[in-house]
Formats: structure tokens, sequence, C-alpha cells
């Protein structure tokens, strides 16, 4: 049962999944925490952290992550990762073969326009999910956040550095 | 080989259309997927290098509208590059060696620290470790938004969009997919709107 349950899961992940990367955070946690409970806050952060110092992208790897941690083998992590992929396999496919139609379909294009804005907050929404006492467990988090955003945002400082930074801080503050 | 000889299968792979070996589609992004971290958006500038620069199997132009096409769809984006690049070299079977490259090596590295990663968890060090890279992980994903408002046009008058979808989604636990669909419906209802107005 809970293999059919990652590869309906994994399957709707892949099938909503616009904007990429973050925008897929946001509903990936709605599922896999929230709902189901596959796995913790702190753990999902976690997996968040990896999949940024690792080759791929984050809808694979964390696919790969959970179909592993929650049935214990390696045929729920191929499932999982399978599922995921399946949309792009399917749609992507109708859409490279019927290119033409496609483009020229204004209603396609307004869809996707309609769905742009919404990715935006999904972003947001993913950061707001993630502020909780597992992620923030006192006052130097907090400082490491404000460290860890600007340096992001002003200075653009590369993703596996600030997370080999934030890393370092904590094995010298905890 | 000699540059002239080079030169001209460059030509004849343009002229042809299809020029790219199964195993040299496979390999290929097996080499995007083991050398891109971040994913879709990492992959581009080593694609147009690899496939465009060197290879030949695309031009520029191509290669954009595959690109605006795979981030607009539905699915992962670096999934949907090897779907869309693979089919156009070889067809079907291209798409499946294709996918299945960029697919492969994040697939094992993952395996690999899942398998390892949940008897490390408890680790005193390990943990402090985590302690410290949570916060800069949601900082990481929250620090990018002002930039992708601006890339996705959002105004104003637009703004309650993202902010009412992150109230929904991050306060009020709403599942996004339903997000996603009002926004897709609300597109084409706009659309049909304007085009009303002006008839």
């Amino acid at each position: 049962m809970i293999y059919w349950q990652l590869f309906i899961t994994y399957l709707k992940i892949g099938f909503f999944n616009f904007g990429g990367g973050y925008a897929m955070l946001s509903l990936i946690e709605h599922e896999m925490v929230l709902k189901h409970q596959w796995v913790s806050h702190a753990e999902f952060t976690d997996m968040v952290a990896i999949s940024q110092v690792t080759p791929g992208p984050i809808g694979i790897n964390m696919a790969t992550y959970v179909g592993y941690t929650v049935t214990g083998n390696v045929w729920g992590s191929m499932l999982a990762t399978f599922a995921v992929s399946l949309p792009s396999l399917v749609v992507m496919y109708a859409i490279v073969r019927f290119i033409q139609a496609f483009r020229q379909n204004k209603w396609i294009s307004a869809a996707f326009d309609g769905i742009k804005p919404v990715t935006v907050g999904l972003v947001g929404s993913a950061a707001i999910l993630l502020m909780n006492e597992q992620n923030f467990s006192d006052y130097i988090s907090l400082i490491i956040f404000g460290c860890s955003f600007l340096l992001s945002w002003v200075l653009k400082v590369h993703p596996i550095l600030l997370i080999v930074l934030a890393g370092l801080t904590g094995l010298l503050v905890y | 080989m000699d540059r002239g000889l080079c030169q001209r299968q460059e030509m004849d792979r343009k002229e042809t259309g299809i020029k790219a070996g199964l195993s040299e589609l496979f390999f290929t992004f097996l080499k995007l997927g083991a050398f891109t971290i971040g994913g879709g958006y990492a992959m581009i500038p080593l694609i147009e290098k690899e496939l465009i620069d060197k290879k030949g199997w695309f031009d520029r132009e191509e290669f954009l509208e595959l690109l605006a096409l795979a981030q607009s769809a539905p699915g992962i984006i670096a999934m949907n590059i090897a779907v869309s690049v693979g089919y156009k070299a070889r067809g079907r079977s291209g798409m499946y060696l294709a996918s299945l490259g960029a697919v492969l090596p994040s697939f094992l590295i993952i395996l690999l620290i899942a398998s390892v990663f949940t008897s490390f968890r408890d680790n005193p060090v390990v943990e402090s470790i985590f302690k410290g890279v949570r916060p800069a992980v949601v900082a990481l994903i929250a620090a990018p938004i002002f930039r992708l408002a601006k890339s996705a046009h959002i105004t104003l008058k637009t703004m309650f969009i993202p902010i009412g979808t992150a109230i929904l989604v991050g306060f009020l636990g709403v599942n996004p997919v339903w997000i996603i669909l009002l926004g897709a419906i609300g597109g084409i209802v706009w659309f049909s709107i304007a085009k009303r107005k002006q008839t």
C-alpha cells in the first residue's frame, strides 16, 4: 500500500511542478511533511541542503531520498523517482511532438500566464512553511538566517558556499 | 581528423537535423546530470556549451524555444530539457536515454546518502552542522523571491496573487495543487475577458 501511495503522491508532485526547484518545495512539503508525515520538518530541510550541494534536480533528489527512507529499500527509491519523472516524459513528449499547435494556442499560454505569479507565491510559502521551531531552535539560528539572507540576496553568494559556511558555523557554535 | 572535415561534419549535422548517436546522447546527459549542482537552471549554460557550441546538435534559437517550453510545462525542468532535447535529437529512444542519463547520477548519489545518512543523523557532529545549515536553507529559499517576482512581471496590481498564494499555502496549509489550478483558470478567464473587450 505504501508503494501505491508513494507512486500517486510523486506523480502528483511531478505533474503540478511548475516553475522548478524552489517553487515545487511547498508542494513536496505539503505532501511529505504535513499530509503523509513521511519526513519531519527538520529532515525535509536537511534534504534541501543536501540537494543543494549534490548534483541533480531537487525534485529527483527528494523522490529518491523519501522513497528510500519510507520503504527502506531501493525499490521505493526507484518507484518514487520514476513517478516524479513520468509527467515530464508524457507532457514534454506531447509538447515537442505538437510544438506548432502548442505554441500558437492562446488559451494554453493564458493558463501558463496565470500560473506564473502563483509560482512566486509558492516559493514564499515554502520559506514560510520552513520557519518553524525545528529549524529555528534558538536566537543563533535567527542570526544565521539573517546573515545568510543578506549574503544570498545582496552579495549573491553561491548556495554551496553558503551552506558550507553555515555548516561550519553550526559546528563551531553548537 | 583535420579541421576542414570537422567543420564539414558540423555543417552536415546542421543540415540533416538528426545528428546524435544514442550512446552519445546518454553519456552527454549523464555528464550534465553529474556535474550540474542545483538542477534545471544550472544545467542551461552547460547544455549550451555541450550541445550547441561543441556538438552542434541545435542552433541557439531552436534551443531557446525548447527551453521556454521546458520551463513552462509541468515537471522537473532538468527532466523536461532532457526529454525535449533527446526527442529532437533521436526520437523516442533518444528521449528515454537522455532522461535516464540525466536522472542516474543524482539517483545513485542520493541513494548512497540516504542509506548512510539515516544512521549518521543522530551523530552529534552531524547534528550540530545541520543545526547551522537549516536556517541558511530557509534564507536561501526566501532570498530570490524579489528577483523571481521581477522576472514574472509582478506589478502592484498583480501582487495579490503571490501574496495570497503564500498566505494560503504557507499559513493556512492549503494544498498548492488547488492554487495552481486556480491560477490556470484565472489566466484563462482574464484572457477571455480581455479578448471580449477587444471585439
